[in-house]
């Protein structure tokens, strides 16, 4: 049976990668990821896991070995955050196209400068053309949950994509909360062992990562592209999955109270937890709004986004990552195209919000949800405002 | 395999794009590319066979009477073989057109 326990968010995620049978953990110290990894470590060292812990000189270097372990054929975890993340990058494009599925969890966090230890979503927006598929929990039992339903997915065969789950810097990595941790025997039942289609074995040689000249290199991107796009069909039914053996269901879009909005906040990861007080809030004043949260961000799940947004005319979307220089942010640009030219559609706002670790309070999203209620009616200047930014 | 056969598209590309032939660069002209050739001077040449083992893309064979020859489908004309050939038996000619 499983049991509910008092646990630290990235203390729970690293049993979870315990339970999953992770056999090759390369990993790099960062904050606020450190926790995850040092207590993987420990697991390791004092044989709870049966893996290899390999302590890497850098993040540059453990996305390597990822990629060397996860192409012999081990069932490969590590986890990063902010600088850290972006040291991969080099590597992170590598194992996408090449369909090796890696499991990583990023406790997102702001990247310098200022140099800030805090959470937003800048990181993984540096990320977000990676090819991985990508995640974002909002609480720790769904962080737990969402990395054993990463390796699930990103293993099947169909699918064999690495894939992110984002947990938020702090406000989740490092807080206490009740989390039901599944037993070895559920687990086991969900995720059977890794069986790669192909692998590096001496007894029958191929080879990986060959050059792609200029007449079949857009030919292994666009077949990268198509199996992202597969690739929901089979997230989607391990969810299904999951909840037969777990118990709970999980969205690729969240919907809460959105029954006759006229607004909707749109949200992804932990400050979703604050933006529902919010709408309950608002609702007991009459206001109707409701809150969209997103999920499953690639492969971007168009289709039950739209169906999830339903009559609602106004959009708030809060973007936890400030582009300078662009039109708005990533988030608010993608539903901009998904609604662009769609008759009834929403009009759609982008709130930059929550940078470094700045918290976003009930009232922040109240006032969020004033101002585009204002917006649909006169059309601001800007496609984003920064939310509670001060001038002087 | 000629080289058309290499012109495959995103259905047909293998799976990550891996080489699942083992040695399958055999199958393309590899070194169409070259700007320059090496050519043996038997007079020099001493069969040591330093040629056939620093070339990076094997295109030395030995033939019956123990010289080294160059495949040059595989030669790329980088002049390896002529820097470390202990004879100096090796000239790079630069390609005609
Ligand atoms: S390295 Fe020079 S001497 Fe030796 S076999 Fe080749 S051509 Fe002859
Ligand atoms: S020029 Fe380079 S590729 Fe050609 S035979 Fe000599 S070493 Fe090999």
């Amino acid at each position: 049976m499983s049991k509910r326990v008092g646990i630290e968010v990235s203390i729970a995620i690293a049993e979870a990668v315990g339970l999953a049978r992770a056999e090759v953990i390369p990993a790099y110290p960062i904050t606020p990821q450190t926790h995850i990894v040092e207590h993987l470590s420990e697991m390791v060292a004092n044989g709870e896991v049966d893996a290899e812990f390999v302590p890497v000189e850098s993040e540059h270097a453990a996305m390597s070995c990822c990629c060397g372990s996860i192409a012999a054929g081990a069932r490969t975890f590590t986890s990063s955050s902010s600088q850290g993340l972006s040291l991969m990058s080099e590597i992170l494009y590598i194992p996408s196209t090449m369909r090796l599925p890696i499991v990583m969890v990023v406790a997102n966090r702001a990247m310098s400068a200022p140099i800030s230890i805090w959470n937003d979503h800048q990181d993984i927006m540096v990320q977000r053309d990676i090819g991985w598929i990508q995640t974002f929990a909002e609480n720790g039992q769904e962080a737990v949950d969402l990395t054993l339903h990463a390796f699930r997915v990103a293993e099947d065969r169909n699918v064999s994509l690495p894939m992110i789950v984002n947990i938020d810097g702090f406000t989740l990595s490092h807080v206490i909360e009740p989390i039901e941790l599944p037993d070895q025997e559920e687990v086991d039942k969900f995720l059977p062992p890794f069986k790669p289609r192909y692998k590096l074995d001496p007894r029958r040689p191929i080879s990986m990562g060959p050059v792609g000249i200029p007449e079949v290199y857009t030919e292994a991107k666009v077949a990268h592209d198509k199996a992202m796009k597969k690739a929901k069909r089979y997230i989607l039914k391990a969810w299904d999955e999951f909840e037969e053996i777990f118990g709970r269901k999980y969205n690729p879009v969240e919907s809460y109270r959105t029954e006759d909005a006229e607004v909707l906040l749109v949200t992804m990861g932990s400050i979703s937890e604050t933006a529902m007080t919010a709408v309950d809030a608002m609702r007991d004043a009459g206001q109707k709004v409701g809150l969209l949260r997103i999920r499953l961000w690639r492969p971007f799940p168009g289709q039950e986004f739209r169906k999830a947004v339903g009559k609602a005319k106004v959009l708030a979307v809060i973007d936890r990552c400030l582009p300078p220089g662009a039109l708005c942010g990533p988030v608010g640009a993608e539903l901009r195209s998904l609604f662009y030219k769609i008759p009834g559609a929403p009009k759609i706002f982008s709130f930059v919000a929550g940078l470094g670790g700045r918290d976003v309070t009930v009232e922040r999203f109240e006032e969020i949800v004033d101002k585009a209620r204002a917006f649909a009616k006169k059309r601001p200047r800007e496609l984003y405002e920064v939310i509670g930014v001060r001038e002087k | 395999m000629a080289n058309s056969d290499a012109i495959v598209g995103w259905k047909t590309i293998t799976f990550g794009c891996h080489i699942l032939e083992p040695g399958n660069a055999a199958n393309f002209r590899t070194g169409d590319w070259r700007s320059q050739r090496p050519v043996v001077d038997k007079e020099k040449c001493i069969k040591c066979g330093m040629c056939w083992v620093f070339c990076p893309d094997m295109a030395y064979s030995q033939d019956e009477d123990g010289y080294f020859v160059v495949d040059l489908e595989y030669c790329k004309g980088c002049g390896i073989c002529a820097h470390e050939c202990p004879k100096d038996a090796i000239t790079m000619v630069p390609e005609e057109g």
